[in-house]
């Protein structure tokens, strides 16, 4: 398995995934070795083989590397400006991606195998040329296509790369319906290669006794509007200030939190100020574990406004945390769960009507944030793995 | 020997539009969506009426002319007939010319298709008043028999019912009440000393209503020799088969393709085959049938989904909060003096309103989610929510206007000197307390 990035080193829901998946392969009895493209500490578990693609014959490597799930090229050439000279490994973006891919070959020669499965796109190649190396099965697994993290401007040579690994590969995984539908609306990829697997949640990280945070401002009779993911395009943080806006006309003690970092960061926090509610609207910085659980539990609601979005696990983690939720009717989740709020992102007076109601009523807020926790229940990694273990079987045969 | 009680239920409901938190203090019209959904109330009953009522109608104005001894009895919600009268007139005057015959009995209940005996004692009684001024406007006859919004049923209520002068009142014939005893006898509360319990036989009832075009279903394909043998069967260990059931059974619920029409057009025949089956009326049953023994439901009792309890309008958070807070405007409302915000707080009330907020078994797309015309029951208790927040709205306007020196007092008299007083004597006052009523309802409207 090729992927990128791995707990507790993630950035987002993508590492998150790989974990679960992974973990629920290995309890399947699936012997997986999973290979990431640098080397990164503390991130021994148990149940998986992890190999990393920069040291060779020793079970730990590590390799210097850039290259993170997130990144973008404007980004990336931002990095090499501000990088120290010594801990750069290639020279963009694009050269990492085909260095992993070289790296692969010689790693699909040394592990044995029956399938290959990678992650998103920057670990496509490395997956095509391990196909070529030993000739077996190749699996993608999209998380996440440009067109969803560039709100419909993709960049060309990301495309690319996913639409040679998507036709490459032997079947596509497609983390929701939503996702399917790109792929073969926007890649011409023909819909019976493409198999929907929605991700799952480990509910136990998340049922644990997580006291909620900002106990003094929930004392205060304050209402929580919570926003939790990256601040880009895709994630429409900027829809979220609006209808931040459009709440607050109606009830000034609503109080909206961003927990993320991202691009657009400073963008959102100027269109807050000069939308003149500034001091309603918390930036929380980028927050993980025990910390975000606590935060989702402070919160009467959860937004998820994205423009466009895959699947969307904050969503089903504020769920597991009793939290209601409201997600756009653009994302993967709202496939799966009935007692969810939903609205188009851009209908900015439909959400602030069920914002409003939700923080207002707390039989509304109490049903939805009893059954969404019990909603969330069905959706396991094993479940997950199960479906992924017959796409083996069936490559195999 | 058993007497065949065929009961339909009418009832369309008042549906809320889409109605958001920014439409309070604007838009005070809640019922009047115009699109092309479910929840026009107009385009709905033009729909039905013209696959269920009419044609439905018809048929059973045929079987009375060509059977002397056919006999069925309805129960129209108010808000049924409001509707009819303003978009179908002509379905109002099918059911006048059905009730003509003098075949057809009319049963009274709720003009609001209401739960208001659940949260207030007085505001039902006002209801079924109401609703018995409305039958006798409209059809020139007076109920002697009660059904209550969607069966629901206690001993407390029967209590009242006979208090009121209802000589019988319908209920769900549950297995967790009636034991190892059949529903195909009279029966009566313990509560109560002359008013009958009519109890409907759910199995045969539902075979029909629910069942008929289910091909999983063993008795499948239901014609009308195969029901008269399971009634004929009931010969020698019943007296009466209570068929009752929603009248959009036909030809709405069961669509016409499925046969419904033809089996009701041969059933009379077929049931008249046996020379010791006949029909009648519920005040005929409980005329002419004794009281076997006791129907006691100390809890309520509903003819809604596989728990026959109250939990389709009654069991989330949502519910509860909607219920509580409509019926605890009560005292302000009627004090407002308003009549276009006493009905819509009326309207308010139908008990569908809450059905649609219910979610149970929601997920699992059963017929919750078919009688749905909500997305989800979210939605549903949304704009139902943020009309209460219009009203509240319209309730204070009408505060402002008053001369300032009444507002502080005006509620809190009302709260107790009127609506508890007027209460306490009214339930002992037995059999014609409803015309002695009249004058309260004046105030009021």
């Amino acid at each position: 398995m090729f992927g990128w990035e791995f707990p507790p080193h993630n950035s987002g829901g993508l590492g998150t995934a790989c974990y679960g998946l992974t973990r629920a392969l290995s309890s399947a009895k699936v012997h997986v070795t999973f290979v990431l493209p640098k080397k990164l500490d503390g991130i021994a578990h148990g149940f998986l083989r992890i190999v990393f693609a920069n040291i060779r014959n020793v079970k730990m490597r590590s390799v210097q590397t850039l290259l993170h799930p997130y990144i973008n090229a404007e980004l990336y050439d931002e990095y090499l400006r501000t990088m120290p000279e010594n801990k750069l490994y290639g020279l963009s973006l694009f050269d990492e991606v085909r260095r992993y891919g070289l790296q692969a070959k010689t790693i699909a020669m040394e592990e044995p195998h029956d399938v290959i499965h990678a992650h998103e796109w920057l670990s496509f190649r490395a997956g095509i040329e391990a196909k070529r190396v030993s000739g077996k099965p190749l699996i993608v697994h999209v998380h996440a296509t440009e067109f969803d993290r560039s709100a419909g401007n993709p960049n060309q040579y990301v495309y690319e790369e996913e639409r040679k690994g998507m036709h490459a590969a032997d079947c596509v995984i497609a983390v929701s319906q939503h996702t399917k539908n790109i792929i073969v609306e926007h890649y011409g990829v023909a819909s019976e290669k493409v198999i929907v697997v929605h991700n799952g949640i480990d509910l136990d990280q998340h049922r644990a006794h997580h006291l909620p945070a900002l106990a003094h401002i929930r004392t205060q009779g304050k209402k929580i509007v919570l926003f939790v993911g990256r601040i880009t395009i895709q994630k429409g943080p900027d829809y979220f200030i609006k209808v931040a806006q459009r709440v607050l006309e109606y009830n000034p003690d609503a109080l909206f939190i961003i927990s993320g970092s991202g691009d657009m960061e400073y963008q959102i926090i100027r269109m807050a100020a000069n939308m003149g509610i500034g001091d309603k609207v918390v930036f929380a910085g980028f927050v993980r574990g025990e910390e975000l659980n606590q935060l989702y539990r402070a919160a009467d609601m959860f937004v998820m406004p994205s423009v466009s979005e895959p699947f969307g696990l904050t969503a089903l983690e504020a769920l597991a945390n009793g939290t209601p939720i409201l997600v756009s009717k653009q994302s993967g989740v709202s496939e799966v769960l009935t007692h969810a709020l939903k609205s188009d992102f851009w209908d900015i007076d439909d959400m602030a009507d069920k914002i409003l109601s939700v923080i207002e009523s707390k039989g509304l807020h109490d049903t939805l944030g009893e059954l969404g926790s019990r909603d969330v229940e069905h959706l396991t990694w094993e479940s997950a793995a199960g479906k992924c273990t017959t796409i083996y079987k069936e490559l195999i045969r | 020997m058993p007497s065949i009680c065929f009961y339909f239920q009418v009832h369309q409901p008042y549906r809320i539009k889409k109605y958001r938190i920014f439409d309070v203090g604007h838009d005070h019209e809640y019922f009047n969506d115009k699109s092309d959904t479910d929840i026009n109330n107009e385009k709905i009953l033009h729909k039905v009426a013209k696959k269920c009522y009419l044609p439905t109608n018809a048929l059973l104005l045929e079987l009375l002319n060509k059977h002397p001894e056919f006999k069925i009895s309805f129960s129209f919600s108010g808000v049924l007939l409001d509707q009819l009268e303003e978009f179908s007139p002509e379905t109002l005057t099918s059911f006048q010319k059905l009730v003509k015959t003098g075949r057809v009995e009319i049963l009274d209940e709720t003009y609001y298709h209401s739960l208001a005996f659940l949260y207030s004692k007085d505001e039902f009684v006002r209801q079924v008043e109401l609703h018995r001024a409305k039958v006798k406007k409209l059809f020139g006859v007076t109920p002697t028999v009660f059904r209550h919004t969607e069966l629901v049923y206690n001993n407390e209520l029967a209590k009242m019912v006979e208090g009121m002068g209802y000589k019988a009142i319908l209920a769900e014939g549950w297995d967790n009440i009636l034991g190892w005893r059949s529903p195909n006898f009279v029966y009566q509360s313990p509560s109560t000393t002359t008013i009958k319990t009519l109890l409907k036989n759910y199995r045969l009832s539902d075979d029909i209503a629910f069942r008929f075009s289910s091909q999983s279903w063993s008795g499948w394909p239901l014609t009308s020799e195969k029901f008269a043998q399971w009634v004929n069967s009931v010969n020698g260990n019943g007296q009466v088969v209570n068929l009752f059931m929603d009248y959009e059974t036909f030809g709405e619920h069961q669509w016409e393709h499925t046969g419904i029409f033809d089996f009701m057009r041969a059933l009379p025949g077929e049931l008249l085959k046996h020379p010791d089956n006949d029909f009648i009326t519920p005040s005929e049953e409980a005329a002419r049938y004794p009281v076997v023994g006791e129907f006691d439901a100390h809890d309520f009792v509903s003819w809604a989904d596989v728990e026959r309890d109250l939990s389709a309008w009654r069991s989330n958070a949502m519910q509860h909060e909607a219920l509580h807070n409509i019926f605890s405007l009560e005292t302000e409302v009627l004090a407002s003096g308003d009549k276009k915000l006493i009905e819509d707080w009326r309207k308010l009330q139908t008990s569908d309103h809450f059905y649609y907020m219910c979610t149970k078994y929601f997920a699992d797309g059963d017929v919750h989610k078919y009688f749905n015309p909500y997305d989800t029951p979210y939605e549903a208790f949304i704009a139902y929510n943020n009309v209460l927040h219009d009203l509240k709205w319209r309730l204070a306007e009408v505060a402002k206007n008053k001369p300032s020196t009444k507002k502080p007092s005006v509620p809190k008299a009302l709260k107790t000197k009127v609506s508890l007083k007027k209460a306490v004597p009214k339930k002992p006052a037995t059999k014609k307390v409803p015309k002695k009523k009249s004058p309260s309802k004046s105030k009021t409207d």
